[in-house]
């Protein structure tokens, strides 16, 4: 199917690198409620990419990656500005230096391609990533960032791990609050420069979160969920490599994106504990539980009227009391042992009545809801 | 004469522009004061894809189609945006940064796939082709109007109408949504009544400033504006304002150096934003600073009378009410302690023992401690 | 800059002098003069907004006064951070974070670890005592997020006791949780003021401060009044902290005996 060519093998391991760097960075990001920073961050590396190609003339990683991490350093540092020194709140702030760094960064493309006249620089592939275009050096470069942003994660994970869930606490014990953040913001920011390549300033938040939030579903550990998210960009990052590599010029980018996104959405939907399915699921069964509960309390209501625990409840009496069909219920608690129908006199419909078992459930869920007091 | 105005670049454009800046900031304003406004972000990357759908569905380039499809897919992003926040599996931002790209790539992957060469390239829809908004032009009663100002006209026309019928309710609802749905307005239709013409104007607008830079004319001409004033509708002509003459300024200027016009027009939206961040009567930088100088040096002389009124009468006052105290007790430098006890001096508020060390009260001054100790007690 | 003594104040567990904080120079806190002896149990009192949480972080040195000095056992915090235990508003932090119980109470210890090393075994062994001690063995495992508020406030006094402190500064430990915690939590601070510690908390309920606490700080912005509980908590004194609000409390229950001296411990 694909010839597993040269090519083929650097964009698959750029892809990985990408993945595991941006999944452990992200949890970090996701937890700290900061997902969108790595938007901001994304777009506003694109004046940088294209100064640092204006500034060298090629398309050198390396001043591309430092101009990007400049640029998204200054929007970054714009962003903090104008929500603690304006009365601007986060989002617009956020908005606002992320659109106006990427339309600098446009401006600046634009200038490029008009000065280089109809060759242009392959900048574009910035936009939306483009891994044909993904050499050797490219992942050199990956490959050096993404190791160090791990081992520094790695490392300090104590201090980062408190830092996200109690920086104040943290403080309190001596950890340095402010340079703590500030190395997990610009660990933050390697991870998502280097990635630029492949998926394109525009779609970074994704890759940053996806991973990350699929992640989350799956454990209440955060060694657990970091390691997860590292596999879940990693995978993602690997299959929309090749997808779009298997030709037709698709975007890798998006294809990335839509492999992260789906991810995610399984997880939202199917984990286990977290899952949504599992939980409607679980809200059913308490529902049916309360319901079920209901009758067993009218029948036992019954009975205590009558003096009589075994005093066998007409259904029709039954379904007043409950206020609309109680059949199912009266079968499930028959099914549970705790109810039995009985014939009662004959043709005056089906009557049912507690066995032992619904009497002491029944004495329980009342105890239990304080009513012996 | 109109026609020749109406086919000529360097009038349309600019014009369109503005057009896209108006309707934009109208309802932007309103997301910015809500703190809603990276939902515009989400929205203006979504609804490429409703353009896509209808543009696959019907064929066609030009279809009344596509702002329903993509009032649709916008409503549709910030509905699954609330569902994941409801779910309280995400929080809020994340969720938006979990739908919008979805359904953005999903979008790029359909033109990559189905629709290559044809109107929609994925450059386009980041930047747009404003510079050839003038070529697309219908016959209005003889006269040919470009496209494109007859679509802006007709949603900068809807936005307006909408923030005129509606200015009180917007405005209850979005200072005190509680309040609005008490009184029977419906915040929460109000408020997806705006997202559905954020929209509407993102569809509009998309051809001819694409979805990034369409978040710029969303977000930042309120944003500007909030900062120079504190009444909502000088906030809105303010934000037009800005809009209109970003256009303009963008305009010229990106002609002047040959490069991207939309992208010169977001870009000086963004230097409005930072004149008025810096230099904003109240709020900017240099107004702030000013205060803050100010104030500090208030604080420092009412943190100097409180604490020697809270000593006067006592036994340690002639420890604590001395020049060498405000250096050990309050920490103050000796540059700090001279500025303060001078400010002091001169507003009245203190006096010097003979050796220039034992601090006094005036009458002044005590005045002013009580009123800061015991605001309730104020005359 | 002048230094003072080294050691200044050393037989007060905490004393503050002159301190006045402010938020973008909107000050909160008005020179405010606090001595605690060692071995009390304190409360803060004060309205919302009264700069009760404000003066605690002011004191582990989280905000910077902009005038005056704060010396725990006759040393600034710097220098006594490990004698100092810490409980933040539970509102302060999301439970919703990937951990379990255990691993929280064990985030205690990581000031004593310092950086890089790991906790290890008899952090492990600490952390679970310290858990027992609040009654929160059986949940050592647990995920946060899935206990209810009283349990994870008492995980985080928990977190404190782990830090084997001489003087605890405790952020509303006893707001909105359920009567078991509350008996909990006030039967171990009487534990802690056994073993000679100080422990300061922020307390939000009038009712229970004249029989839990034997020792008050009321605050209001200024410092109204400190000293004995049975010389302080006066309606003269209440009435001065929490201005017309006083009128929503049974008054009944408040002493009329007219104020003693406030500055004086
Ligand atoms: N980070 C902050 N920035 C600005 N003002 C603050 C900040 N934190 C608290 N405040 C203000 O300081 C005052 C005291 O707050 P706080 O110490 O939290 O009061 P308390 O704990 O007694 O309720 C309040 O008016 C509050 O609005
Ligand atoms: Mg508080």
């Amino acid at each position: 199917m694909f010839e597993f060519d040269f090519t083929l093998r650097n964009v698959m391991l750029g892809a990985a690198l990408l993945g595991v760097s941006s999944g452990v960075l992200g949890s970090f990001a996701l937890l700290r409620q900061q997902s969108l920073l790595g938007d901001a961050l994304a777009h506003a590396a694109l004046p940088g990419v294209c100064l640092g190609f204006l500034l060298t003339g090629s398309r050198e990683p390396l001043p591309i990656f430092v101009g990007a991490l400049l640029s998204g350093a200054l929007a970054a540092g714009f962003t903090m500005l104008l929500t603690s020194r304006s009365r601007l709140k986060t989002d617009a702030a956020l908005g606002a230096s992320l659109s106006i760094f990427f339309a600098f960064g446009l401006v600046l493309l634009t200038f490029i391609q008009s000065r280089s006249g109809s060759g242009q620089a392959g900048l574009e592939a910035f936009l939306f990533g483009q891994a044909a275009a993904i050499v050797p050096s490219d992942v050199r470069l990956m490959a050096v960032v993404a190791v160090a942003a791990l081992l520094t994660v790695a490392l300090l994970w104590k201090e980062f791990k408190l830092l996200t869930f109690d920086p104040q606490f943290a403080a309190s014990l001596g950890f340095p609050r402010l340079p703590l953040e500030l190395l997990l913001t610009s660990i933050l920011a390697f991870a998502i420069v280097i990635g630029l390549q492949l998926v394109g300033v525009v779609l970074m938040a994704a890759i940053i979160i996806a991973p990350a939030a699929a992640a989350r579903q799956w454990s209440d550990s955060l060694g657990q969920m970091v390691g997860l998210a590292a596999l879940f960009g990693a995978l993602a990052g690997v299959s929309g490599a090749l997808l779009s590599a298997s030709g037709r010029g698709l975007a890798t980018g998006p294809l990335i994106i839509i492999a992260a996104s789906l991810i995610a959405l399984a997880s939202l939907l199917f984990a286990p504990e977290r899952g949504l399915i599992a939980s409607a699921y679980r809200a059913r069964g308490a529902r049916r539980e309360l319901e079920q509960q209901r009758v067993l309390l009218d029948m036992y209501g019954l009975a205590q009227q009558h003096s009589d625990p075994s005093y066998p409840s007409e259904s029709g009496m039954l379904r007043a009391l409950y206020g609309g069909s109680p059949e199912a219920q009266l079968r499930r608690l028959e099914a549970a042992g705790l109810a039995e129908h009985t014939t009662h006199v004959p043709g005056e419909g089906t009557h049912y009545r507690l066995t032992e078992a619904g009497w002491a459930r029944a004495e329980a869920a009342l105890n239990s809801l304080g009513h012996h007091a | 004469m109109l026609e020749a105005l109406l086919t000529n670049p360097s009038v349309v454009v600019p014009l369109v522009g503005a057009l896209v800046g108006v309707a934009s900031s109208l309802v932007g304003t309103f997301l910015v004061l809500r703190g809603s406004s990276l939902l515009a972000d989400a929205i203006s990357h979504s609804v490429l894809l409703g353009i896509v759908l209808v543009y696959l569905v019907t064929g066609d380039q030009y279809s009344p189609f596509f702002i329903a499809g993509a009032a649709a897919v916008g409503l549709l992003t910030v509905f699954l945006t609330e569902l994941l926040t409801r779910s309280g599996r995400v929080k809020a931002d994340a969720a938006i940064g979990l739908v919008y790209p979805f359904l953005f790539a999903i979008a790029v992957v359909l033109i990559n796939v189905f629709a290559r060469n044809v109107h929609i390239d994925t450059d386009a829809v980041l930047l747009g082709e404003i510079g050839f908004s003038w070529l697309d032009t219908v016959s209005v009663g003889g006269v040919e109007v470009p496209n494109a100002l007859m679509t802006l006209g007709a949603v900068t026309l809807l936005n307006a109408l909408f923030v005129g019928l509606f200015y009180k309710e917007l405005k209850l609802a979005t200072f005190d949504p509680g309040l609005a749905a008490a009184l029977g307005f419906s915040p929460v239709l109000l408020y997806y009544l705006l997202l559905g013409l954020t929209s509407v104007t993102a569809v509009t607008a998309f051809d001819a400033v694409g979805a990034v830079l369409l978040v710029a004319f969303i977000i930042v001409p309120p944003s500007a504006a909030y900062l120079l004033t504190d009444t909502l509708w000088k906030t809105l002509a303010l934000g037009v304002g800005i809009a209109v003459a970003s256009s303009l300024l963008g305009y010229l200027a990106a002609i002047w150096l040959n490069v991207s016009i939309g992208g010169t027009m977001a870009v000086c939206t963004g230097v409005f934003l930072v004149a008025a961040f810096l230099f904003g009567p109240r709020y900017g930088l240099v107004a702030q600073r000013a205060q803050r100088r100010r104030q500090q040096g208030e604080n420092a002389a009412r943190t100097l009378v409180v604490h020697l009124y809270n000593h006067e009468s006592k036994e340690e006052a002639g420890r604590e009410n001395s020049v060498s105290a405000l250096r050990q007790h309050l920490r103050w430098d000796d540059a700090k302690v001279s500025q303060v006890t001078a400010v002091g001096r001169e507003q009245g508020l203190i006096t010097l023992g003979p050796k220039r060390e034992r601090l006094f009260l005036t009458d002044a001054g005590r005045r002013l401690a009580r009123e800061v100790w015991e605001p309730w007690r104020r005359e | 800059m002048p230094q003072p003594t080294p050691r200044h104040e050393p037989n007060l567990a905490l004393h503050i002098e002159d301190l006045t904080v402010a938020y973008n120079d909107k000050p909160v806190l008005w020179d405010i003069d606090i001595n605690v002896p060692p071995g009390v149990l304190a409360a803060i009192i004060g309205p919302n907004g009264a700069g009760k949480s404000t003066l605690i972080k002011a004191v582990l040195g989280l905000l910077k006064p902009s005038a005056g000095h704060i010396y725990l056992h006759g040393e600034p915090y710097a220098k006594q951070r490990r004698r100092v235990g810490y409980v933040p508003q539970r509102s302060s932090v999301d439970w919703d974070f990937p951990t379990t119980a255990l691993d929280v109470v064990t985030m205690g210890l990581y000031g004593q670890l310092g950086w890089l090393r790991r906790p290890g075994r008899a952090a492990r062994t600490k952390a679970l005592s310290a858990l027992e001690q609040v009654g929160m063995a059986d949940y050592a495992e647990r995920q946060i997020s899935q206990l209810s508020g009283g349990q994870q406030q008492r995980v985080f006094l928990a977190r404190a006791l782990v830090q084997d402190a001489q003087v605890y500064f405790m952020d509303e430990p006893m707001a909105g949780v359920d009567a078991t915690t509350e008996r909990v939590i006030i039967g171990l601070l009487k534990k802690l003021r056994e073993q000679g510690k100080t422990v300061i908390v922020v307390h939000h309920d009038l009712q229970t401060v004249a029989t839990y606490f034997d020792f008050l700080l009321l605050l209001n912005v200024r410092l109204i009044a400190q000293g004995k509980t049975s010389e302080v908590y006066t309606a003269e004194n209440l009435r001065a902290a929490y201005g017309g609000q006083i009128a929503l409390l049974q008054t009944a229950q408040i002493p009329q005996t007219p104020p003693t001296v406030a500055e004086t411990v």
